[in-house]
């Protein structure tokens, strides 16, 4: 079976994003970036599996800027056997990653789809399930756990309440939450390795989709700042200060 | 043009996070509807017709529709859409699993965890952990959005008496089912909508050590939660991971002890109406964003407070 993993590439999750200060988008140039931490569970996850011999092929796609590469070759040097950067110069939005995973879904007709349960930076949580809809598959969502049987999925999804175990029809898309697994450090020789790995690069258009943005950001802000807070030398003086000047408790 | 909200209920009763969302939906503007899917949901169906402000109830009732299987809702959702300007739920883990796939299947955007209304075509949301606030605009035909339950005021529960009227049920996917939950039991408030909430991190140590904030709470009436650090060592189940990709929580006092802050848990506490902190290191960044910082070891902070309340 061949799985298909989607990556995106993200600002780095210890970098403090600002608002640019004329508010037209978000303060970027110059930061790291690195690949979307959700995604590199997914990666993980399809590597163990084709070590364990449930897959026979891992392809790794992205969607974005050429330097998306980097985050392909990343997912190459983790385990993918094959990357496929779609690129775009212009802003693509959720709806339309998951119409373009699904023409790749079409074209390279994988028996499962794995995707991190969200992006870092717009935080969305939106195209695993966009994309389950538009292929017409049952999807499991936030996982913490998955096992491949014969024809169904069955997966453990983090919930508000707790766990809950779902069984799915496959193949079916997969969206990851942190605790599925602990993605591997990359090694020398595998970056080096990676780098013969193919990447194949194309445009949306060759897809066949209409990739236009749906929604337009604007007035991007810093959010309201809280008052700067006092520190209290001993537990007496909190309990007061909660009792009678918060009024909290 | 009325909005559709989508009601989280467990078939008997409506859950808060349905109020809040009943709030952003008053605010667009037009009448609003409520949809209740679920199996022998008539309990909640009814409840939602005493929810001030809604004026007319939807009510879906078969089996396919208990636990809210994307696979099965969605195509319900999508065939009552098409009379509604707007299709709400709240951004919890069932808003979140089934509405992208309500989006998809009309062929429009997700505008996802709204925390204010702006006018009836464009919304407030944060991205970036929080560190950025963005206006969205949607020039769809149908708006399809998920709303932070916390940053709506709840509307009334009670007062309202609109008609409730059952809707044609939409046949059963086949893709997917339910086999079991496994619910982490609890006496205490729930996390989302407790008045106080203590929230513990790594330096607890242990799920032990996390005894020592089940005390506390117990005297505040507090509901108890944790850094992703804290979920991942074990010391707590996952349900009480607060942050930006855990729960989002506001609550009149949040007590925050031995965690230092990262950016991805203040993205789900930091709208608290009062923040507290208690940590060993003083230059731990939850301190700047901390009403009331007490720098000391927790494990005689915490007991000394405990018995001081």
């Amino acid at each position: 079976m061949k799985v298909l993993v989607a990556v995106k590439r993200v600002v780095d999750y210890n970098v403090n994003v600002r608002a640019k200060t004329d508010g037209t988008g978000a303060d970027i140039a110059n930061v790291k970036m690195s690949m979307n931490p959700f995604d590199e569970v997914a990666v993980e996850e399809a590597v163990r599996l084709k070590e364990a011999g449930k897959v026979s092929e891992i392809v790794a796609v992205s969607m974005g800027v050429s330097a998306c590469q980097d985050t392909i070759r990343t997912a190459l040097a983790m385990g993918a056997d094959r990357g496929i950067l779609v690129e775009s110069d212009t802003e693509l939005q959720s709806l339309a990653v998951a119409k373009l995973l699904k023409a790749l879904v079409d074209k390279e007709a994988p028996g499962l789809v794995l995707l991190g349960k969200q992006a870092i930076d717009d935080d969305s949580n939106q195209t695993a399930q966009m994309l389950a809809a538009l292929l017409g598959w049952a999807q499991g969502t936030f996982i913490s756990k998955l096992e491949l049987g014969d024809g169904k999925a069955t997966v453990i999804r983090e919930v508000d309440g707790g766990l809950e175990t779902d069984s799915l029809t496959m193949p079916t898309v997969i969206s990851v939450d942190l605790r599925l697994n602990e993605p591997r450090f990359v090694k020398l020789p595998n970056i080096m390795k990676a780098k013969k790995k193919p990447l194949e690069v194309i445009k949306p258009d060759a897809l066949g989709v209409d990739t236009s943005p749906r929604l337009v950001y604007s007035n991007y802000r810093e959010p309201p700042a809280r008052k700067a807070g006092i520190k209290v030398p001993d537990v007496a003086t909190l309990v007061d200060k909660l009792k009678n000047e918060a009024k909290v408790i | 043009m009325s909005v559709l909200v989508i009601a989280e209920h467990d078939n008997a009763t409506i859950k808060k996070a349905t109020l809040s969302t009943v709030t952003a939906a008053s605010k667009i503007g037009g009448d609003v509807h409520v949809l209740v899917a679920g199996k022998g949901c008539q309990s909640a169906a009814d409840a939602a017709a005493k929810i001030a402000g809604v004026s007319k109830v939807l009510m879906a009732d078969a089996p396919h529709y208990n636990h809210e299987l994307a696979e099965n809702i969605a195509p319900l959702v999508v065939k009552l859409a098409s009379g509604y300007g707007h299709v709400l739920t709240p951004a919890t883990t069932m808003g979140k699993n089934f509405m992208p796939r309500v989006a998809a299947l009309l062929d429009v955007a997700q505008i996802s965890e709204i925390i204010a209304v702006e006018s009836a075509d464009t919304f407030v949301r944060p991205i970036y952990a929080g560190n950025v606030f963005v206006n969205v605009q949607s020039k769809d035909a149908i708006k399809v959005i998920t709303v932070r339950a916390t940053s709506f005021d709840a509307a009334a529960a009670e007062g309202g008496s609109a008609a409730v009227e059952s809707v044609e049920i939409t046949p059963a996917a086949g893709l997917s089912e339910y086999l079991s939950q496994e619910l982490t039991k609890s006496d205490r408030p729930e996390l989302t909508s407790a008045r106080v909430v203590i929230a513990g991190g790594r330096a607890l140590g242990s799920s032990e050590n996390f005894k020592l904030l089940d005390d506390l709470a117990d005297k505040l009436g507090a509901a108890v939660g944790a850094t992703r650090a804290a979920v991942d060592a074990g010391y707590v189940p996952n349900d009480y991971q607060i942050g930006q990709t855990g729960k989002v929580i506001a609550p009149e006092l949040y007590v925050g002890i031995g965690l230092s802050g990262a950016i991805q848990h203040l993205a789900g506490m930091k709208d608290s109406k009062v923040i507290v902190c208690i940590n060993k290191d003083e230059e731990a960044p939850i301190f700047q964003v901390s009403d009331y910082g007490l720098v000391g070891d927790l494990f005689t902070v915490v007991p000394e407070l405990t018995k001081a309340l």
